[in-house]
């Protein structure tokens, strides 16, 4: 089963990467692009049947590796 | 005293603390990550570096080190460990220290010698800097920006465990002596029972008159006079 998590940072965590990506859209003439996030993505090919299963391993996998929860916080997305 | 020094794929500082820990004469061990326990040590040293190419989050895969299991029960027994820069990211990132480094404010690598003033002398790493209370020492990290949520620096700062700030030649802690946007100017912190130090810059890398000065050696005969 595939399933993907994205990790972002959280509200109050400076950004600087996804500052410079909006301010290069102003630049570029993107009036109305008000803000950018930068985060990550992960594709996870999961050897499991159960979806309820595999979400809450995937969910274990988010908490233990994937995101520092002092500043990001991860979403899980199933196809 | 007897030190162990860690030594993770990428580490690339270990050498230059082994050669600062024999100049204090430290009997010193290289422990390769991979072990499942520690030499018997009084101090462990988590040395600069990319451990793992900074993959994932820096000091993140070598947080997850089979090493890592003994240094935790070292530090819960009282030993004194040292993160230097890449090791005060593991160290957070093993949640033995609080907060996290982020990435530098202005996205840049940071390579050059920054001012300190030393915050807090009662504990086994700064005692002797009270002889000398503004230092200069080199940094050289992509992730020192130390983030750490309100209470939590409130909480360093109301109970004395900030170690080092950033701050310029007259020892004024300020916004322009903020070389990556740090919270408070934060350089070096300490747990709460003083026993483990975390840091950005390189005391290791200033024991030596002759070719650099001795700002960084006080620390090491702090750590000696402790034992």
């Amino acid at each position: 089963m595939k399933i993907s998590a994205t990790v972002t940072l959280k509200k109050d965590v400076l950004d600087p990467q996804g500052k410079v990506v909006t301010q290069t859209l102003k630049n570029m003439g993107y009036d109305n692009i008000v803000s950018i996030r930068q985060g990550k993505y992960f594709e996870i090919d999961i050897d499991e049947n159960d979806k309820e299963k595999a979400k809450k391993l995937i969910e274990e996998i988010s908490k233990k590796l994937l995101t520092n929860l002092v500043i990001e916080n991860y979403k899980i997305i199933l196809d | 005293m007897k030190s162990s020094v860690i030594v993770f794929p990428g580490s690339n500082c270990d050498r230059d603390i082994e050669v600062a820990l024999k100049k204090f004469k430290f009997k010193n061990k290289m422990v390769w990550h991979d072990e499942i326990s520690l030499p018997k040590s009084d101090l462990v040293v988590v040395p600069g570096g990319f451990s793992y190419g900074d993959y994932l989050r820096a000091g993140c895969i070598a947080s997850k080190s089979r090493i890592i299991n003994d240094i935790i029960k070292h530090a819960n027994n009282g030993g004194l460990i040292l993160g230097i820069c890449n090791g005060f990211q593991i160290l957070t990132e093993t949640s033995l220290l609080p907060g996290v480094l982020l990435r530098n404010k202005k996205l840049k690598f940071l390579s050059k010698n920054v001012y300190l003033k030393v915050t807090d002398f009662k504990n086994n790493f700064c005692q002797n800097y009270q002889k000398k209370i503004i230092i200069e020492l080199p940094i050289a990290h992509n992730e020192g920006n130390y983030f750490a949520d309100k209470k939590t620096l409130k909480n360093l700062e109301d109970n004395n465990l900030i170690a080092f700030k950033y701050c310029n030649k007259n020892g004024d802690v300020n916004n322009d002596s903020n070389p990556n946007g740090s919270s408070n100017n934060i350089a070096g912190i300490l747990n709460a029972k003083k026993n483990i130090l975390g840091m950005m810059p390189h005391p290791e890398r200033l024991i030596d008159p002759i070719l650099s000065g001795e700002d960084g050696s006080f620390l090491f005969e702090s750590l000696l006079k402790s034992i």
